[in-house]
């Protein structure tokens, strides 16, 4: 079993859940049995839905990052949606398996394991270029190329009511990656599936990159400010992980939850999942819990396993001069920062005194 | 000094006074003065500026400039007729100079006139889009 860090545990959550074991219904149990859906950037378009989205895997091997999610089906008629920005590419788009979140879910929460096994037995436009579009279960997904405006108006012409932060968001991800991808939900169709609320269709998306990242500030969209985002964000990688941000509990929302080798035992499980033939035979598990008011996930999660140990704070959606003010607060604190800014105050009036002073003298 | 540059010195002085009194003049009529046509851009789902003066009593242009990829409006009107379009459901505003609906990326003008000095307020009552901060003022003086 590998190691639990949670410092500041994430109450809020934590608390619902076990009161949702408690309850003793099996909804509740199944409810609180999944991790808390929130990934992706609910669109929402015709209104009376949503399309929920999921705890995520970003793995990466050998230069491909390997990026596992699920839509979960919330109801309603009609279709409803989801965009997610992705770092490159996709070569391929799959159906995710049939439990690798299920079991990572597991690996992580041993207190919700009873709960788990209960659950588990009951359970275009012009502009924007379209690179792929496939089909999985009730789910039809685009994958896009454009600027924020060809993508924003493609989501448009395709019945997607995009919340008014969608404007910004969209151009703060299409100025580092112009690549999205559009999952659709074709609520007819899932009916004619059988699919009820709460099924998650998982999607393995396959994207080649130097630089693997994981979306976070698309968490938010369309949230207020007193509304919160909760997601957990899965990481298997060669080696321990270097992030940015790094997780800083309340500060930033992120939290820490599991910083280990991955068991032979759960990548010989992931590895017989259908479709996941792709897991390494040795793994560094990491786990990120999200609990963050929507406008402090102003950032994307960066990550660097080559050992490096210098994520990019481009990647992370961070300016350079941003990142490096990010840390010293994350690291130091206000105190440290305010002490800086006095001391930067201090020095430039020294220096234009200094200056003064000298160009007296010239006078003289 | 000799007389005459002292002379086209006065002169000089003499144009500037006229010049500055007849400019004077112009700005304190406010129909003189005030633009016939006023631009606002729409951002990141912003109204920009967010608060303009007019003229009342003869027309205003406004050219409005939707940069979002998303559809916006543009209604300007008194408190009650705000009241209304927060629960309306007339999904598309173009028979009223005052009620304009914008698709993603375009630019409409419309004009409008305000009889007597008023002070409105423009929003975009699109769901979400007002709490959001999509709200402007016009000031008719």
């Amino acid at each position: 079993m590998g190691h639990f860090l949670s410092p500041e545990p994430r109450r809020t959550r934590r608390s619902a859940r076990l009161f949702g074991a408690l309850g003793g219904a099996l909804g509740a149990l199944a409810i609180a049995a999944v991790p808390a859906f929130a990934c992706g950037g609910l669109i929402g378009p015709n209104g009376a839905v949503n399309l929920v989205n999921t705890t995520t895997l970003a793995a990466y091997h050998d230069g491909i990052e390997h990026y596992v999610t699920s839509f979960e089906f919330a109801g309603g008629g009609g279709q409803f949606g989801s965009l997610v920005p992705l770092p490159g590419v996709p070569t391929d788009v799959v159906r995710g398996g049939d439990w690798t979140l299920q079991r990572l879910v597991r690996e992580t929460s041993p207190v919700l394991d009873q709960a788990f096994r209960v659950n588990a037995e009951a359970a275009s436009s012009q502009g924007a270029e379209i690179l792929l579009e496939v089909r999985i279960d009730a789910l039809d997904i685009t994958v896009l190329r454009g600027g924020s405006n060809e993508v924003g108006q493609w989501a448009t012409d395709h019945g997607f009511r995009l919340p008014p932060d969608a404007p910004e968001v969209l151009d703060f991800y299409a100025d580092r990656s112009p690549i999205f991808l559009a999952a659709v939900f074709d609520a007819d169709a899932a009916a004619e599936r059988g699919q009820a609320i709460g099924d998650g269709t998982p999607v393995h998306i396959t994207i080649p990159t130097d630089n693997p990242w994981v979306p976070l500030r698309i968490l938010a969209l369309g949230k207020s400010a007193a509304e919160r985002v909760e997601a957990d964000v899965y990481l298997l990688t060669d080696r321990a992980p270097q992030m940015l941000p790094a997780p800083a509990n309340a500060a930033n929302g992120l939290f820490l939850e599991y910083f280990a080798p991955a068991s032979d035992l759960l990548l010989d499980d992931l590895r017989s999942d259908a479709g996941m033939g792709w897991i390494p035979e040795t793994a560094f598990l990491t786990k990120v819990g999200i609990d963050a008011a929507a406008p402090q996930l102003s950032f994307d999660l960066a990550i660097d396993a080559s050992g490096a140990g210098q994520p990019s704070p481009i990647r992370a959606g961070l300016s350079a001069g941003a990142a490096a003010v990010a840390t010293t607060v994350a690291t130091f604190g206000w105190p440290v920062a305010v002490s800086v800014a006095l001391t930067a105050a201090i020095w430039f009036s020294a220096w234009t005194l200094g200056r003064r002073r000298f160009a007296q003298q010239d006078l003289a | 000094m000799s007389k005459a540059t002292r002379a086209d010195g006065l002169t000089v002085v003499g144009f500037v006074l006229v010049f500055a009194l007849g400019m004077g003049l112009i700005a304190a009529d406010p129909v003189a003065s005030a633009p016939a046509t006023i631009d606002i851009r729409i951002r990141y789902s912003q109204f920009e500026p967010s608060s303009v003066s007019v003229p009342y009593g003869r027309p205003v242009t406004f050219v409005l400039h939707n940069d979002d990829p998303i559809a916006h409006e543009w209604l300007v009107g008194e408190v009650e007729t705000h009241r209304v379009h927060r629960t309306g459901t007339e999904a598309h505003h173009a028979s009223r100079p005052t009620e304009v609906s914008l698709p993603p990326l375009s630019t409409i003008a419309t004009t409008v006139t305000f009889e007597q000095p008023v002070t409105w307020s423009y929003i975009c009552h699109l769901p979400g889009h007002e709490a959001y901060g999509m709200v402007g003022s016009v000031s008719a003086r």
